[in-house]
């Protein structure tokens, strides 16, 4: 398109004759300039008809088709003759399929009333249900086939994901579980320097690091930085059809991408959090020398008198089931996620939020059903 | 010189490269106003890269884009902003934004760069999905439709601001020979009416016979261009024999 001088602005010359609109057109029209609206051009007129011609017109685009369009548009909606002929041609055909494009009804509403979004979200909801049971179910029947040695175990890609998840997430578990100690300690020693009790800090922190805080926080750093991956990997799998490419070649998605995965959370997650327990115990031994002036030796000693065994082994259950949710919800996540990229986000998002959430539920059970037990 | 002979593109001595290793060096062409160019070549000579060169996706490693005269590749960012404005890009699988409506797509560059009120907008939007053929798609999300009419959806958002220069890559690919030939028609109806500039990288024959009016061919081994003019004179005796291949053997095939 020539350069144009923009100095020449778009103009509509309106005059009456014979009760007929005439309508000069003038000027250079673009889009990004300032072009009149035809219906400021009309008014309140009320003419019999409408005539348009080109006066002194410079250069146009889109914008002077827009404008010719709704005159069209407005001609036929009033029941007056448009008279578009002394228009250049192009101009004339242009601006007919724009006033054909105003007439073609939207095809899809994506507002709806409150008792269509209330009845979509049950629908939703029951399909969120079942897609998870059906998820349950092909994991249910891949592991069988596993255990009945009826399907090869991708061992290869099980190992490398027990080192992203395991052995990589080291230094930011060291560093969580280390300062869950320190704060353990100081929040600790508050309650018991009231009662003379200052050693009994030892036995907080082995308590709390080994039962409770050393599988949560693993589980919980691990939901952030494995569940969250798993989904958005699986996630955009699915979005490049590769999941699809898989099922055609009769091979399960769920044992080809899903067991490797859970199963090395499943396996690194115990050994996490008895890292984490380590980690978290050394936080609170290195507070209670600094600030109670306990010596890490009477510390130990104090501590061993009440963890035992099943204090540990009470985390270790739980770490196990803790990486399996992490697992289970990242990949059924990503499964689920829409094919696009925004699908991919929201499959992240919501791994990270349906693992915190179940590690907390299970937790809970865990604490009744222990009690329970008496472990 | 006036500025009716200044080439609206002129690419002189371009060289681009993946990290060490250069897809395409020395390339020089110019493409006149209001030409149906061609950018054409089998698959890995580089047709993208050039593309994506010449629109400042990429930075070349030497050599010059001018566009009307005026240099692309040593403007300034407000100087590349005013000069992006002029353009149109198509991507090849159509590169709509997934959160928005086919209508808030189109609209999107209209209400970054134009002062017109909101129904303005969507009506024009409207229009430009009627001429791709989507007329009453408005509404939709690209997730919603198929890939040939994201593809179409693509190109209505090129042309949203009636761009002086508008790039195709790869229009036609993915899509059946008639939606192919509407297509064409389409890009030979928008250079007429407003005289605009067409830059299309291919390599459907049919289309390249049907509506170029000069192209280049990008070959592998020279990493350069092997021939340029227009389609039928480089059908009717090109010197490498490449070229004729190309524009000859497959047009039999496919006919």
């Amino acid at each position: 398109m020539p350069a144009s001088p923009e100095a020449l602005g778009a103009s509509a010359q309106t005059g009456t004759e014979n009760a007929v609109l005439q309508v000069a057109l003038g000027g250079s029209w673009t889009l990004s300039g300032r072009t009149p609206r035809w219906a400021a051009v009309v008014g309140d007129a009320k003419p019999a008809a409408v005539s348009l011609r080109a006066d002194g017109l410079s250069h146009w685009d889109t914008s002077l088709v827009a404008f010719v369009g709704e005159a069209r548009r407005w001609c036929s909606d009033m029941k007056v003759a448009c008279d578009t002929t002394a228009l250049p041609e192009k101009l004339g055909i242009l601006s007919g399929q724009f006033e054909a494009s105003m007439r073609i009804e939207t095809r899809s509403d994506h507002s709806h009333s409150v008792l269509t979004y209330v009845g979509l979200a049950t629908g939703d909801a029951m399909a969120q249900a079942r897609g998870f049971l059906q998820f349950i179910g092909e994991c249910w029947i891949a592991a069988t086939r596993l255990v009945a040695g009826r399907a090869g175990f991708r061992w290869f890609d099980c190992v490398g994901e027990m080192q992203k998840c395991g052995a990589m997430a080291l230094p930011i578990v060291s560093l969580i579980s280390f300062l869950v100690g320190v704060t353990l300690a100081y929040s600790g020693a508050i309650v018991l320097r009231r009662f003379g009790g200052d050693i009994w800090v030892a036995d907080l922190i082995g308590v709390a690091m080994t039962r409770e805080m050393g599988a949560m926080m693993a589980g919980i750093v691990l939901a952030g930085r494995t569940g969250a991956a798993y989904a958005a990997e699986i996630g955009s799998m699915k979005a490049n059809e590769e999941i699809d490419a898989l099922s055609v070649l009769g091979i399960s998605p769920v044992r080809f991408l899903v067991l490797p995965r859970v199963m090395a959370l499943g396996l690194m997650m115990p050994l996490l959090a008895m890292y984490a327990n380590c980690l978290g115990i050394l936080g609170g031994m290195a507070i209670a020398y600094v600030t109670l002036q306990i010596p890490p030796a009477a510390y130990w000693v104090e501590m061993l008198t009440i963890v035992d065994i099943s204090d540990v082994a009470v985390g270790v259950i739980k770490a196990v089931v803790f990486g399996l949710i992490v697992g289970f919800s990242g990949c059924l996540r990503g499964l689920q996620a829409e094919s696009n990229a925004a699908g991919v986000g929201n499959a992240a998002t919501s791994a990270v939020v349906t693992s915190i959430l179940f590690i907390i539920v299970a937790d809970a059970v865990f604490a009744v059903v222990f009690n329970a037990i008496g472990m | 010189m006036s500025a009716e002979e200044t080439p609206a593109i002129e690419v002189s001595g371009l060289a681009c490269a993946y990290q060490d290793r250069r897809v395409l060096e020395g390339v020089s062409f110019s493409v006149r106003r209001a030409e149906i160019f061609f950018i054409i070549g089998g698959t890995g000579v580089g047709k993208t890269t050039l593309l994506r060169n010449m629109v400042g996706l990429a930075t070349p490693v030497a050599g010059e884009v001018r566009f009307n005269g005026v240099s692309f590749t040593s403007a300034d960012t407000a100087g590349r902003r005013a000069m992006l404005k002029t353009f149109g890009l198509s991507f090849q699988g159509g590169a709509l934004w997934t959160s928005l409506t086919l209508s808030q797509n189109i609209g999107l560059p209209l209400e970054e760069y134009t002062r017109l009120p909101a129904d303005e907008i969507s009506r024009i939007a409207a229009f430009r999905l009627s001429q791709v053929g989507l007329a009453g798609f408005e509404e939709y999300y690209p997730s919603e439709i198929s890939g040939g009419m994201r593809k179409r959806a693509g190109l209505a958002r090129a042309l949203a601001l009636d761009p002086e220069i508008v790039f195709f890559d790869e229009p036609s690919a993915g899509l059946d020979p008639v939606t192919a030939r509407n297509l064409d028609r389409l890009i030979v109806q928008i250079r007429d009416t407003f005289g605009t500039t067409i830059v299309i990288v291919s390599h459907d024959v049919d289309s390249i016979v049907g509506i170029a009016d000069r192209l280049i061919m990008l070959d592998v081994d020279t990493r350069g261009i092997v021939a340029e003019g227009t389609p039928a004179e480089l059908a009717a005796g090109a010197a490498d024999t490449k070229v004729v291949e190309f524009l000859t053997r497959r047009t039999i095939r496919s006919r």
